[in-house]
């Protein structure tokens, strides 16, 4: 699967992975043939993401190879148990939660999943949390702040599910008391952008003394369909609402809202899983090292300054 | 004047009548007004402006805070129509600066910080300066001892300050943690309609959760649900007494009610505390 801008690369992408296949170890022909074609699809797909417009890029950040939650906890931490429930309705599989290392230390995971294939995409409710997902998290960031455990959490949502029994059971209450409770967590929170952010729903895990984004991920106030539809009277005009709400990792960073980039190797994370992960054990590693050093009365306050600094407004 | 303000000016003062939305009776505009909009027939809720709010429920001689602070376009954003002249037209119609004053002043006896919020400005939507008053007001409260009050009403983010908007849901969430620590009571008033951003972050947050009958309460809009379910909504959901009935809210209380029993809560939470800590 690819997007239409991603043809050529698509193409040279499988010429690569045909010849490592046939290629055995001396065979000086296939070897100098591999080589130029990866330099071939480094040097393009470079090119090709570096000037990818605003709409292209939530494309990438919603691309159907991209690694989900669940790949980063797989290749980032060892031991992922997972934890199940919200003690109150149900099991809401569209957030996974739970304890794993992370270089040898314990740390709690939370994250949206999407899914992969069709079954498990209906299963997590294509990464939109139910109220149950969210009291699953705010449960498992308490018990982590009880044993003094770092909390890192995984956002790639569409948004919270606008449904008849999320709306019942409180999304609103579910999302505001995660808020609440992720910004008094007493130890180190490290949220990372995966792939979309999606509104209130990804903000909801987003409450985090640092926030990591990844290069062609996403963040904002309202998906550009909706935003186009609302503002626009017009579903059509994705591309001017894409660019007007500076949703782009880039436009995050300058905005402050975000403290850094993660880098994507090969121009995009769905060809090089591997590579998005080591980049990304390396910036969680960075953080860590820095809040732990602070108290939980030093986390907290650091978490409140960074989101009272948030807002543009004038003072006269 | 020009012919035209002539117009408006005549057109003004013939508004003297109206039509209610839920009964269809005609109403006399005064007659409405004087009852805090809300329709004498049917008793259906009209949105009331946060000054007439803050009149309904604060003696004479409150002040208002946090003034000076006023609304920025950081995105330089456009639509149909850019993101400045709309401020300036909300500011214009509604005579506010934005879509929440801060106030301080009196309910009967007692000296109290109240939040108002005015859908007539951009549908009540918190940008930087709705979020930055609200924090101030937290922050303000928890210094002085104050008890809290917000009223709310409000579609949700305000699209055109983007992911910053956003932000201020983290915001005014901890911004609740001031007044939390110290016990100090807030009492949240969630009116017709209260949803988004806003019902997903300080509404919700609220000691006591208040409904006006009838208000819209949620997450997602009924629109948005529909489109995704793609199926017709039950009658009264997302309504306040639905969410009564869910547990979601503590109270649905009449407008004409409110002073009232905000009073009287108030008075019962913050009584102990005046009485045995002085
Ligand atoms: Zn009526």
């Amino acid at each position: 699967m690819h997007l239409e801008f991603e043809k050529e690369l698509s193409e040279l992408h499988q010429k690569i992975q045909q010849l490592k296949r046939l290629y055995t170890i001396g065979e000086k022909e296939k070897e100098a043939e591999l080589r130029y074609l990866q330099r071939e699809f480094k040097k393009r797909s470079r090119q090709l993401y570096s000037k990818l417009d605003p709409w292209e890029r939530v494309q990438v950040a919603r691309h159907p190879n991209r690694p989900h939650a669940m790949d980063f906890i797989n290749l980032v931490f060892k031991n992922f148990t997972e934890l199940h429930g919200d003690r109150c309705f149900g099991d809401d599989k569209a957030i996974v939660a739970g304890f794993a290392y992370f270089y040898g230390m314990p740390v709690a995971v939370i994250g949206q999943e999407k899914g992969r294939t069709t079954k498990e995409k209906m299963e997590r409710n294509f990464g939109m949390p139910h109220p149950e997902g969210y009291r699953k998290a705010i449960r498992i960031a308490r018990l982590a702040e009880r044993y003094g455990m770092p909390v890192i959490t995984l956002i790639d949502t569409p948004g919270a599910y606008p449904g008849i029994g999320a709306e019942e059971r409180g999304q609103s209450e579910a999302i505001a008391q995660s808020l609440y409770t992720f910004g008094y967590l007493r130890v180190p929170v490290v949220a990372v952008v995966i792939g979309e952010g999606g509104s209130g729903g990804a903000l909801a895990l987003g409450v985090a003394n640092r926030v990591l984004i990844f290069e062609n991920a996403v963040y904002s106030v309202i998906s550009p369909e909706g935003c186009a539809a609302i503002l626009w009277k017009d579903q059509n005009k994705v591309k001017e609402a894409s660019r007007a709400m500076k949703l782009t990792a880039r436009d995050l960073f300058n905005l402050g809202v975000v403290d850094a980039v993660v880098p994507e190797p090969e121009g995009a994370l769905h060809w090089d899983y591997e590579g998005g992960a080591r980049l990304l054990r390396y910036f969680l590693r960075k953080c860590l090292r820095d809040l732990l050093k602070l108290s939980p009365e030093e986390l907290v306050e650091d978490r409140i300054r960074k989101f009272e600094r948030m807002g543009v407004f004038t003072k006269a | 004047m020009g012919l035209l303000d002539r117009f408006r000016k005549r057109e003004e003062k013939e508004a003297l009548w109206t039509k209610c939305e839920n009964c269809k009776s005609i109403l006399y505009i005064p007659e409405l007004r004087a009852n805090l909009n809300v329709c004498p027939k049917c008793q259906y809720h009209f949105n009331l402006p946060a000054k007439e709010r803050l009149g309904s429920l604060l003696e004479e001689g409150y002040k208002l805070l946090f003034e000076d602070i006023k609304p920025a376009d950081p995105l330089n954003f456009k639509d149909t129509k850019p993101y400045k002249e709309r401020l300036k037209q909300a500011q214009e119609q509604t005579g506010l600066t934005e879509a929440m004053l801060v106030a301080e002043g009196l309910l009967k006896d007692l000296q109290v910080l109240i939040a108002v919020m005015d859908f007539g400005f951009i549908g009540g939507s918190m940008g930087s300066v709705v979020g930055e008053r609200f924090y101030r007001a937290c922050k303000y409260a928890s210094q002085k001892g104050l008890p809290l009050v917000a009223v709310i009403t409000s579609g949700g983010a305000r699209m055109q300050e983007g992911i910053l908007s956003l932000m201020q849901m983290a915001k005014t969430s901890m911004g609740v943690g001031y007044l939390k620590e110290k016990g100090i009571p807030y009492i949240t008033v969630l009116t017709d309609p209260t949803t988004g951003g806003v019902s997903a972050s300080f509404a919700f947050l609220g000691d006591i959760i208040i409904a006006e009958p009838g208000a819209l309460i949620g997450f997602a809009g009924p629109r948005v649900i529909e489109q995704t379910i793609k199926q017709k909504l039950p009658e009264g959901f997302q309504r306040a007494e639905f969410l009564l009935e869910k547990g979601m809210v503590d109270m649905v209380v009449h407008r004409k009610e409110l002073k009232e029993t905000l009073h009287r809560l108030l008075h019962m939470a913050t009584y102990w505390k005046r009485y045995v800590e002085v």
